[in-house]
């Protein structure tokens, strides 16, 4: 097969299970791939990298040479896909109540909260020998987690999962098809969840909690307040970056562990080994494969000119597995050392929520570690969700056996 | 052969970050020989940046800032013992209280001191003080922390201006004064030292530039009052520190043949100790803010950098050298990298600055405190500093290891118009940068990516 038909045999459904003989398709084509649409794919960990640190790469969907009619230039979008310095300017205002240098502490503090949701989770599993990942445990700790992060009310989930659904599905990469129905319900949930956190939001004016909403809306200079519009997209983008990919990471972690009853051994003798566990999901199944991204200028890269406005799809989850970057990429290695991985993704939109991500996933997959010994996999591929960008099981059923 | 040089005796000399990360290198490396780190202060390796931020702030403690350790290096630490003298021949290092100590291999980490206030008298007034050791810090937070009614900080350097920045941010009066035109001028070029310059007084610091102190005056007890400038005019203070650089330490090599000097101590791409003759040795390394050594990315002149990352990457390729063969071993290619906190901003630095003869604001604005400046020398990418920016400093970093022509490309998507203009670079003159001989050593090109480092 051609290697012009990359992207849509990697976003391909038939492909979720397993797209890394793919990327190793992709890496042996070169660090460069243009496909049939034009667009360009890079598979290569030290050009991703290159790219992510490039202030001539755009994250903006106007700087293609043929932007979206539907996007005018005055809307508003979350800091995830604006450019420096306005992406510089909201990100900072969102971090003032997230980390540091104004909030230090918070997500450490969060430790026992994070823990006590695990324990509650745990609890609500009780003696059943047959569990979904997913639907158990995966997906609800993190909602639960970015619900009282935010301030947003646990029992609204079936709402804003509905939105997020949308709105997932309108952000994967493109595959050729039409997209015009997708985006356009993509946009209507946008909106419709931007409304339903600002009015959140406005009844936490005056009468803060503990929550982000309540600090966005309670800042006191007015040079550092988000306006109703950026407020909408920040809110929309923590709470669906909260939800839609520590999922995936904590799901994969159970999945990767019982396919590797020998690491699992002896991430169950030494939890110590846990954090860099986690940082090895990262590389080996990370919750976001690919990043989108457009040169403001013609780039030259390993040899290839990327040309200004035409998309470029870096497969971060190639680069993981780039064999000129990590030594034997294919073995999963929880002690893995120098494992700078893209897991995160890097440069100025490294991952906002990587640090609560890391400590929701070490606890998670700590609390279920001890009864995993005895856990088999009832459906090895589990089914996937349809996202290629982000991916992951749609559930991931396990049995437990009672120990003998 | 490789066996041998995993057994016998090695010795360092200096138990600060380049001493510390060696003695780990060689037993991660499979040394198994006998391993004598000599440190001539007590306490074990720690770590200095603190020293002229958090412990000057009140934030952390003198003696908190103590390195961890990576692994334990099982060596024999002679802490509390001076050097003063090596017999190169005799293959042994001599100490002050009469032992010497045998080895097979050397490695010289020993660093560098504060320069002191050239007056011996009007030093030692109570209240003139240096910062280099954590015993310095310890008693410099401890003044600050009882309120004097004024510092004088004399050296508008990086220590210098961090100093003043803690006295800032503890609410103390503070006059810094700089020879130069601007605080940072010699590091970072004219355009980032009015920056710095403009930080500072908009910061309620008392900057007087292209002045010298010519005299620190004391009250009959013995206690420092102030100091007279060359304008004339006298600054009241009842602190002063003295921030005029570091002074290599060298003299313990005075007979012992090596090609160490004031600038330090020259050695090769590998770590290895040049002689007096610029005949390289083979059994005595050195690494960190003590050594010399050639760049090719910088026409091979001979660099010496006072930098913390410089001297664990340095002192990681000593290490490795001295107990792998020839073949085996690895060059010491690594940047030079720096960074600096001081009035809220955060300084990073990739390259070297004064190597150039042009810059650009390449991202960014001064307004926004917010930028990258990037220097260019005969129309390559030399150096990059940025300004609460760090994140860009990777992509800058790559420009320099590939020789990228100067000016960068546009279309960073927060660049100025200023970036259609280069400006002069107003450093010292490159050539400055060339201390004593010039030791070329093989063909590489600054284009040429000779060494690919992988991982296992």
């Amino acid at each position: 097969m051609t290697t012009d038909t990359l992207l849509r045999r990697i976003t391909d459904y038939a492909s979720r299970p397993d797209p890394y003989p793919l990327y190793a398709e992709l890496r042996e084509a070169g660090p460069v791939v243009q496909q049939a649409d034009g667009t360009y794919l890079v598979g290569t960990y030290h050009e991703i990298n290159a790219l992510l640190h490039d202030p001539r790469i755009s994250v903006d969907p106007r700087s293609r040479r043929a932007p979206d009619p539907d996007l005018s230039t005055d809307q508003q979008l979350p800091f995830l896909r604006l450019d420096d310095p306005e992406h510089h300017r909201l990100r900072t205002l969102a971090m003032r109540p997230f980390g540091p240098p104004h909030s230090p502490g918070r997500i450490d503090a969060m430790c026992g909260q994070i823990t006590e949701v695990t324990e509650d989770l745990m609890e609500t599993l009780g003696d059943r020998t047959r569990i979904d990942i997913v639907d158990d445990f995966a997906y609800p700790l993190p909602v639960a987690v970015i619900c009282r992060l935010l301030g947003v009310p646990r029992e609204d989930e079936p709402r804003f999962r509905e939105w997020s659904d949308a709105i997932v599905a309108s952000a994967d990469v493109g595959t050729g098809d039409d997209t015009t129905e997708r985006d356009r319900a993509g946009r209507q949930a946008r909106a419709d969840m931007g409304r339903y956190l600002v009015d959140l939001a406005d009844q936490r004016r005056g009468n803060p909690g503990d929550d982000m909403l309540s600090a966005f809306v309670n800042e006191p200079d007015p040079a550092m307040r988000l306006t109703r519009e950026e407020l909408a997209e920040t809110a929309v983008l923590l709470l669906i970056a909260g939800h839609e990919t520590t999922v995936n990471l904590i799901t994969n972690g159970v999945l990767t562990l019982l396919r590797h009853p020998d690491q699992l051994d002896r991430l169950r003798d030494d939890p110590g080994l846990l954090p860099g566990a986690v940082e090895e999901l990262l590389r080996y199944e990370p919750p976001v494969h690919m990043r989108e991204r457009i040169p403001l200028a013609d780039i030259d890269l390993a040899g290839f000119t990327l040309p200004e406005g035409t998309p470029l799809v870096l497969v971060l989850a190639s680069g993981n597995r780039d064999p000129k970057r990590f030594h034997e990429p294919d073995r999963f290695d929880p002690t893995r050392p120098d494992n700078q991985h893209l897991g995160f993704g890097g440069g100025i939109h490294l991952c906002y929520g990587g640090p609560l991500a890391r400590l929701e996933a070490q606890i998670a997959l700590g609390a279920l570690i001890p009864g995993l010994g005895t856990a088999t996999l009832i459906q090895d591929p589990p089914p996937y969700r349809h996202n290629a960008m982000l991916r992951g099981p749609r559930h991931l059923p396990i049995e437990l056996q009672e120990p003998a | 052969m490789a066996d041998d040089l995993r057994a016998g005796r090695i010795v360092i000399v200096g138990a600060s970050l380049a001493g510390l990360r060696a003695a780990e290198t060689l037993r991660e490396e499979g040394f198994t020989g006998s391993l004598t780190v000599v440190g001539d202060e007590l306490r074990p390796p720690y770590d200095r940046p603190p020293l002229s931020k958090q412990v000057l702030l009140g934030q952390a403690a003198a003696d908190a800032t103590e390195l961890p350790m990576r692994r334990d290096p099982d060596a024999h630490w002679r802490l509390g013992a001076t050097a003063t003298g090596l017999d190169p021949l005799g293959k042994r290092v001599m100490l002050a209280d009469g032992d010497s100590l045998p080895f097979d291999r050397l490695l010289i980490a020993t660093g560098t001191r504060a320069r002191p206030w050239p007056n011996a008298e009007e030093a030692a007034l109570d209240g003139v003080l240096t910062l280099r050791t954590w015993d310095d810090a310890g008693r410099l937070a401890e003044r600050l922390a009882a309120g004097p009614q004024r510092v004088l900080v004399i050296g508008g350097g990086f220590t210098g201006s961090e100093i003043a920045s803690a006295c800032r941010e503890r609410g103390l009066e503070v006059t810094v004064t700089e020879r130069g035109p601007a605080p940072l001028v010699g590091a970072l070029g004219g355009t980032l030292s009015k920056l710095a310059a403009g930080m500072q007084r908009a910061h309620g610091v008392d900057l007087r530039c292209g002045v010298t102190v010519t005299a620190l005056r004391g009250d009959g007890n013995g206690r420092f009052t102030g100091a007279d400038l060359s304008d004339g005019s006298h600054v009241a203070a009842d602190v002063c520190v003295v921030a005029l650089g570091a002074v290599r330490n060298v003299e313990w090599l005075k007979d012992a043949g090596l090609a160490a000097g004031p600038r330090g101590i020259a050695c090769d791409g590998g770590c290895r100790a040049f002689d007096m003759y610029g005949i390289v040795t083979d059994d005595v390394f050195v690494a960190g803010d003590v050594s010399r050594f050639p760049h090719p990315l910088f026409e091979y002149q001979l660099l010496s950098l006072e930098h913390w990352g410089n001297a664990v990457a340095q002192a990681e390729v000593a290490a490795h050298n001295m107990v792998n063969p020839g073949p085996l071993r690895r060059p010491h290619l690594a940047l030079p990298t720096f960074w600096s906190s001081q009035f809220g901003l955060n300084i990073k630095s990739v390259g070297v600055p004064t190597f150039s003869d042009q810059i650009v604001l390449a991202q960014g604005s001064l307004e926004a405190r917010r930028l990258a400046v990037v220097y260019g020398y005969r129309g390559r990418v030399t150096a990059a500093v940025t300004v609460n920016m760090a994140k860009s400093l990777e992509y800058y970093q790559h420009l320099i290891e590939t020789a990228a022509p100067f000016p960068p490309a546009p279309g960073a998507a927060d660049r100025t118009l200023a970036a259609e203009l280069p400006l002069p670079s107003d450093v010292p003159d490159p050539k400055g940068l060339s201390h004593g001989p010039l030791v070329a050593l093989t063909g590489h090109l600054p284009d040429r990516r000779l060494t690919m480092v992988r991982p296992g």
